[in-house]
């Protein structure tokens, strides 16, 4: 394999491992337009999703599209349930104090799911044939184009709802200002729930996803991906959602190409330094505009 | 207030009476105990926490050791007494569990199964010279100070890690082939980056050359781009020295990319989550370091009378580790014809020629037991005894 192959062979599996962090960024950044809430849960509600979408595929023996939309679904009223008990209260408190709620959520869904299924990690059926396409020296498996597939019709969905429903209009209206929304006649509460419950629904994709293509999962696998998608989403902008997309892809390919020609040790580090270079250069993202505060 | 200070005197007199009895009660019973005809050996395992599993193996085998001497009759006619206690997994209460067994006067302590929990254990042992038999803990620095000097009281019934990586470049070499070899070790363990290092060293000094070393950190999901980086150098080995968790996840996405040369291993492997993980066809072409393996003819007798004591439970590596642990400590106190701590003690420094329940051991000088380590190769999910190789010294 020549180092142009191999560039190659590291760019499919860093969009794979991207679309992965794009789909949990997606959940992210929506939630943080609505409501600027950074939602250090987010990774936990993932990892929860993965656990139904388990269940549903080993106890009850489906197969996994139906798996993943009843994880889907059950995540999402999981969100709008976490969002109503933990955050709705905080509606009008200091926003430090909804932030460190939102990391008490995110220990409270790590031990309680330690607490019912054990610390020890669990192993997926096959449920896919994770037979490899070899074009030409590249490999991609069936997994992979699956989850990218998946990713792309289900950012699709999420446009098409953002962008040409009701519910989207009203998404927009109240991320914009939520206040003259609510005097346009929308309830705001139930449209931070909507958002929260697709986010959540979205995470759960993602947990399902991950859980096929890599075999195994554990109560604390929300951990590291929720921070990489945070980091997703500030690289492409927090709260923009085509954003969270580019961020997300971004972020995989350079882990990818930093472990495929420094180190994989490094990779990690490479995250956090995009997130600290970001931060430093351009706060607002790659697809974010500096605004101006209006006084 | 005059009834209550008398009730006061009362309860302190009975009280300091009870205290008393205890006391003669306590030493007089154990003396009678310990030299009429018990002999009282401490059984300090992790029962519950994380390492449970390793622990109750352990102590299950051992049990069986002491009930097949007892069932003979005993050591000169005294029976062997086992004073379980339980180090919870955790570092403090091994230190805890191990004070109890030596107030409670036993000759020597067999467990913890895991290193740390030894090495909490180990001062206090020494302090109060009393043996201790660690069966199943594999870092080199159980038996051997950090100043280079074999700690007196501590010895051991399993091989130690060098062991492992010396015997997979042999195996490597001799067996396989294999001139070319990658390293791709866990960076978060010493046991993994160890392992590598006395690999490396064997395999290079053997005439192979180790053409990529890479690195991955515990709890990593996606080793698919370092593979890549490994496929890319076409080595004639990968030797992966890791646990069973992330070792599943490589041989599984190693296999999808198309890397077809043989995996080795280490004993971090001999755990069937890895064919859960990895899949049967995955792990074919895939070879392992352990401590025993259930298809070795010299263990049969071993496990036909494991099963009968344990409701017809197959024993586990671990089992088997307990077990020898058992039966060097009894050849011991036969060797020492007593039961003080210090004789059996100098009996265990010089064990030759032992039949313990995975072959035939002798202790070497750094407290290890001079055995084999049998290599493990898997096949459709079956684990084959390939072969046993013996270390020089």
């Amino acid at each position: 394999m020549s180092i142009m192959d191999q560039f190659f062979q590291q760019l499919i599996n860093g969009i794979s491992l991207g679309s992965i962090y794009a789909l949990i960024a997606l959940g992210y950044t929506m939630v943080y337009g609505i409501m600027k809430l950074i939602n250090f849960a987010h990774g936990d509600i993932y990892m929860v999703g993965a656990y139904i979408g388990f269940f549903c595929i080993t106890i009850m023996h489906w197969s996994v599209l139906p798996a993943l939309l009843v994880s889907m679904v059950l995540t999402g009223i999981l969100g709008v349930l976490i969002e109503r008990l933990a955050y709705r209260p905080l509606r009008s408190a200091p926003r430090l104090s909804v932030l460190i709620t939102a990391i008490g959520v995110s220990f409270f869904l790590e031990y309680t799911m330690m607490y019912f299924v054990t610390p020890q990690p669990r192993t997926f059926p096959k449920v896919l044939s994770d037979a490899a396409y070899h074009i030409g020296p590249f490999v991609v498996n069936n997994q992979q184009i699956m989850i990218f597939a998946i990713t792309i019709i289900l950012m699709a969905l999420l446009t098409y709802i953002v962008q040409y429903t009701k519910v989207g209009k009203a998404m927009r209206a109240v991320s914009f200002d939520t206040e003259t929304a609510q005097l346009m006649g929308i309830n705001a509460n139930r449209i931070i729930s909507f958002t929260f419950g697709i986010g959540s629904a979205l995470a759960a994709a993602a947990g399902v996803l991950v859980g096929i293509y890599y075999n195994s999962i554990d109560p604390l696998m929300g951990i590291m991906p929720g921070l990489k998608a945070f980091v997703a989403a500030v690289l492409g902008g927090i709260g923009i959602l085509p954003g969270a997309a580019a961020g997300g892809i971004i972020l995989g390919i350079v882990e990818a190409l930093v472990s495929g020609f420094i180190s994989s040790t490094f990779r990690d580090a490479a995250a956090f330094a995009i997130l600290i270079l970001v931060l430093l250069f351009k706060p607002s993202g790659l697809l974010g505009k500096n605004t101006n505060e209006k006084v | 207030m005059n009834l209550k200070a008398k009730h006061f005197k009362i309860a302190g007199v009975l009280l300091g009476a009870t205290m008393l009895a205890t006391v003669f009660s306590g030493c007089g019973g154990q003396k009678s105990a310990s030299d009429a005809n018990t002999i009282k050996i401490g059984a300090n395992f992790e029962l519950t926490g994380n390492a449970a599993n390793y622990g109750t193996s352990a102590l299950k085998g051992l049990r069986l050791a002491v009930k097949e001497v007892n069932d003979a009759g005993g050591i000169n006619g005294k029976k062997i007494k086992l004073e379980e206690v339980d180090c919870k997994s955790e570092a403090s209460e091994s230190a805890n569990a191990t004070t109890k067994l030596i107030t409670d006067h036993v000759s020597a302590v067999v467990g913890p199964a895991t290193t740390g929990d030894v090495l909490a254990a180990s001062p206090i042992v020494a302090g109060s010279k009393i043996p201790l038999i660690a069966p199943a803990a594999t870092s080199p620095k159980v038996t051997v100070g950090a100043d280079g000097k074999v700690k007196p009281y501590i010895f051991r019934s399993c091989f130690i890690d060098p062991q492992q990586g010396e015997v997979m470049a042999k195996f490597a070499i001799d067996t396989l082939h294999a001139k070319t070899a990658v390293i791709y070790v866990d960076s978060s363990t010493d046991y993994s980056k160890s392992l590598g290092k006395v690999f490396k060293e064997k395999f290079e000094a053997a005439g192979g050359k180790v053409i990529d070393q890479e690195a991955f950190i515990q709890k990593d999901q996606d080793f698919q781009t370092t593979l890549t980086k490994i496929k890319a150098v076409n080595p004639d080995i990968i030797f992966i020295p890791a646990y069973y968790e992330e070792v599943g996840k490589i041989v599984k996405q190693a296999r999808e990319m198309g890397i077809k040369c043989p995996l080795l291993g280490t004993d971090g492997w001999d755990d069937n989550k890895v064919i859960a993980i990895a899949g049967k066809q995955a792990l074919n072409n895939t070879y392992f370091s352990t401590h025993y393996s259930n298809k070795d003819k010299d263990v049969q007798g071993f496990i036909k009378m494991f099963k009968k004591e344990n409701n017809g439970e197959a024993p586990n590596v671990f089992a088997a580790l307990g077990y020898d642990a058992g039966k060097m400590l009894i050849a011991a106190i036969k060797d020492a014809k007593s039961s003080d701590p210090q004789k059996i003690r100098d009996a265990l420094e010089h064990l030759k020629n032992v039949k313990v329940g995975t072959g035939i051991i002798s202790m070497n000088k750094d407290h290890n037991p001079i055995k084999p380590a049998v290599i493990i190769e898997m096949k459709d999910g079956n684990k084959l005894l390939k072969e046993k190789i013996a270390p020089k010294d």
